[in-house]
């Protein structure tokens, strides 16, 4: 009996939250029945996400797509660097087990133009049978259009979740010295300096020493000097002036400011060194922020600042990253996978990604909502620095094919100063290595 | 060389040559399975691999000969040669180390102590856990700030180390892991051979006065030789190709500084999509491979002459 009672409690709970979510959404729920979404019932799609909290909200609601179209859906979420092999491969093959890919722009973009895996959906966004009216590409941020379009504007996936790099500094320690959040790269290693103590175990700075995953760190930097890593030309600038002060700035922040052994951590071991209350600034993606809140985790509940990336000498920018998911060119099921994006990424699921602090939508249509903001977890001023962070946000990697090989020997580079070595030198060590993998695979 | 083999096959058979050409035609239906899967899983896929390392080959690009350019390249990629001195101090202290311990440990399991069937199903217990699952774990011990290991050096007055997220200290430290796995699997194989020793030469050996460390090296490490120069196989053979316990703790890093050819090869074919010279690798890491056995094998025929000299 009581557990009858207490499922049709659950039952009656969640269909009240179902209904309040629809209610307090607003247009999101009549939107969805403009399209002919039962068009295409009875198909059965494939779907491959990367493991994250975007795939796991897609998958967590997955239920409510089949009821609302009739398509059925065999998903499956891995790791995300064996997820991109695994994608790779199985495209490579010309008949990949899924008709829906999620993927990482910063590393996919260019691979996936140039090997053609990806069904053009430019013509299926104009079909208003098939695209709610409220999809249009202007809704989605500069940057989400960047990733999606190839250089012959063709949308070959949608843009799904950005993710803008931030600081998160511990307001407590910052007030115990009286400083406040820095505005410029000087203040920044000033403020990391002051707030430095070994004896105390309290350090002003912490960021990713790991190579390959300590490249957003250094192209976070290198943007402040007004400097992309690769040029329009698709000429290197990673041994130039800029880089190598860049790379100094690095050197000086992580090994004068920084825990002992940085040079091994990743975003993980940098979150736990922050989540401990003895790091007074952290560099790294917005999707990070939850645990910071979260009162079992964490030491720092309330005392975190969520700031913008400082000013450098040369501009203000925030290294952007992005995941899309688009449709396989081979799928047989191209309007019935589209439909699948088109849900993944629609006002009502984009609300619950912001809303758990899983991810930022690409849509600015979701982030600009009062209604969505209010049901948003995270401090008013997380959503403020993803705002804010949006307005100044430059892509954090090159567009090139080699991306992982970019980060590798760039990250090897950047490690190696930890050790000690000296700037230009692994700058212009890295760049020469890289250069003959860039040619080689423009050339094939 | 047909002729020889087919004059070879005509002298034996020659007693009874109608049974013999019987038997000659009746034995392929035994030998066709094996030669297929001998060929379809080993020989079929080196002969691909050595064809692949001679291609300018990228996942999703074309396909071009090459020759062997890949080969060329190898030779001057700095982070390769590097990674072959790092697969090389690694076997040897993955080597080492354990056959120590684990030598040690089996003279200590083979004495008669209180509790010594509980205590050995213990000792054993790190090799049936799965590498990943204790690479987990070991990366949390080791980590500089939260780690268990520098909070205990701490009682013994020793400052905090850096352990794998230093360059200096990495390989130590992941020999350290794969020492803590691996010494039981030693103890077994060393305990099987002291357990084969007879009690005579150590009662004769009592009898002139021999102290217990001349025991153990004139009767019990001869005797055990065989069994060690096994564990010394099985571990260089698992050493060599560790990957599981390396990817999970540093990926190879920091940097380069524990990458082995193992992971090199990895990256290079299923991170950077580039298997002709992925391949060109793992030719050459087989060929690294070849050399090795034959010193072991080299090796084991030393110890076997030796025991045949000075046995009775």
């Amino acid at each position: 009996m009581a557990e009858t009672a207490g499922s049709l409690t659950r039952r009656m709970f969640l269909a009240t939250t179902a209904a309040t979510a629809a209610y307090s959404l607003g247009g999101a729920m009549p939107a969805l029945a403009d399209v002919n979404w039962k068009k295409y019932a009875g198909a059965k799609i494939g779907v491959n996400l990367i493991k994250s909290p975007r795939g796991e909200t897609l998958q967590k609601y997955e239920k409510e797509f089949t009821e609302l179209t009739g398509i059925q859906v065999s998903s499956e979420q891995t790791p995300e660097q064996q997820q991109r092999q695994k994608a790779v491969i199985e495209l490579n093959s010309g008949s990949p087990s899924f008709d829906v890919i999620h993927m990482s722009y910063h590393v996919q973009k260019r691979q996936f133009e140039k090997a053609g895996w990806l069904a053009d959906l430019s013509a299926f966004m104009k079909n208003p049978d098939l695209t709610d009216a409220s999809l249009t590409e202007s809704d989605f941020a500069q940057a989400g259009l960047l990733y999606a379009k190839n250089p012959q504007g063709q949308m070959l996936s949608l843009p799904f979740s950005v993710d803008y790099w931030m600081v998160y500094w511990n307001k407590e320690l910052f007030a115990k010295k009286g400083l406040s959040y820095p505005q410029t790269f000087d203040e920044m290693v000033k403020a990391a300096e002051a707030l430095t103590d070994p004896k105390e175990g309290t350090y002003g700075f912490v960021a990713r020493g790991l190579k390959n995953a300590n490249v957003p760190v250094w192209t976070s930097f290198l943007l402040g000097y007004g400097v992309d890593p690769v040029d329009a030309n698709g000429n290197l600038k990673t041994d130039s002036p800029e880089a190598i002060e860049a790379a100094r700035l690095y050197q000086h922040l992580l090994t004068k400011t920084s825990p002992q052994g940085v040079a091994g951590f990743n975003w993980s071991e940098c979150q736990s060194a922050f989540l401990q209350g003895k790091i007074g600034m952290w560099l790294d993606g917005v999707g990070f922020a939850p645990p910071l809140e979260d009162p079992e985790k964490s030491r720092v509940v309330g005392k975190v600042g969520y700031g913008v990336m400082p000013r450098g000498p040369k501009a203000q920018a925030s290294a952007t990253f992005g995941d899309g998911i688009g449709v396989t060119a081979t799928s047989k099921n191209k309007e019935a996978a589209y439909l699948y994006c088109q849900w993944a990424i629609s006002k009502m699921m984009g609300a619950r990604l912001l809303q758990a602090g899983g991810g930022v939508p690409f849509r600015q249509s979701i982030l600009n909502d009062p209604e969505v903001r209010k049901g948003v977890k995270m401090p008013p001023a997380w959503i403020d620095a993803v705002v804010e962070s949006g307005k100044i946000s430059k892509l954090g990697l090159p567009v090139v094919q080699p991306v992982t090989e970019f980060r590798d020997i760039i990250g090897i580079g950047l490690t190696n100063l930890l050790g000690g070595a000296d700037p230009a030198a692994e700058m212009k060590k890295a760049t020469e290595q890289f250069k003959p993998v860039l040619e080689r695979s423009e050339k094939a | 060389m047909g002729t020889l083999v087919e004059q070879q096959v005509t002298t034996v058979t020659e007693p009874a040559p109608v049974k013999g050409a019987g038997r000659r035609t009746s034995f392929w239906p035994f030998v066709i399975p094996a030669v297929v899967v001998v060929g379809s899983v080993i020989v079929f896929p080196w002969v691909f691999t050595v064809w692949m390392s001679m291609h300018e080959w990228t996942v999703g690009g074309a396909r071009n000969f090459t020759g062997l350019a890949n080969y060329a390249r190898l030779a001057s990629d700095t982070r390769f040669i590097a990674s072959i001195g790092n697969t090389l101090v690694y076997t040897f202290l993955a080597v080492i180390l354990p056959l120590f311990f684990g030598t040690l440990a089996a003279l200590i399991f083979n004495s008669r102590l209180p509790f010594r069937g509980v205590l050995r199903g213990l000792f054993v217990m790190p090799m049936m856990a799965t590498p990943v699952a204790i690479a987990l774990v070991w990366t949390m011990m080791f980590h500089p700030q939260l780690g268990v290991l520098n909070y205990l050096l701490s009682f013994i007055g020793i400052g905090p180390q850096e352990w794998v997220f230093s360059p200096r200290t990495v390989i130590p430290s992941l020999v350290l892991v794969e020492t803590w796995q691996w010494t039981p699997l030693v103890m077994l194989i060393v305990l099987g051979g002291l357990a084969a020793i007879p009690t005579e030469p150590y009662e004769s050996a009592e009898i002139d006065g021999a102290n217990a460390f001349q025991r153990f090296r004139y009767i019990t490490l001869p005797m055990i030789a065989p069994f060690l120069m096994v564990a010394v196989i099985i571990r260089t053979i698992d050493a060599l190709k560790s990957f599981d316990i390396i990817y999970a703790i540093t990926q190879g890093g920091p940097g380069t500084a524990s990458e082995t050819i193992n992971l090199y090869l990895y990256s290079v074919a299923f991170a950077y999509y580039d298997v002709g010279y992925g391949s060109a690798i793992a030719v050459v890491f087989f060929a690294l491979v070849i050399a090795l056995s034959l010193l072991m094998l080299h090796l084991r025929q030393r110890t076997k002459w030796m025991d045949l000299q000075g046995g009775p």
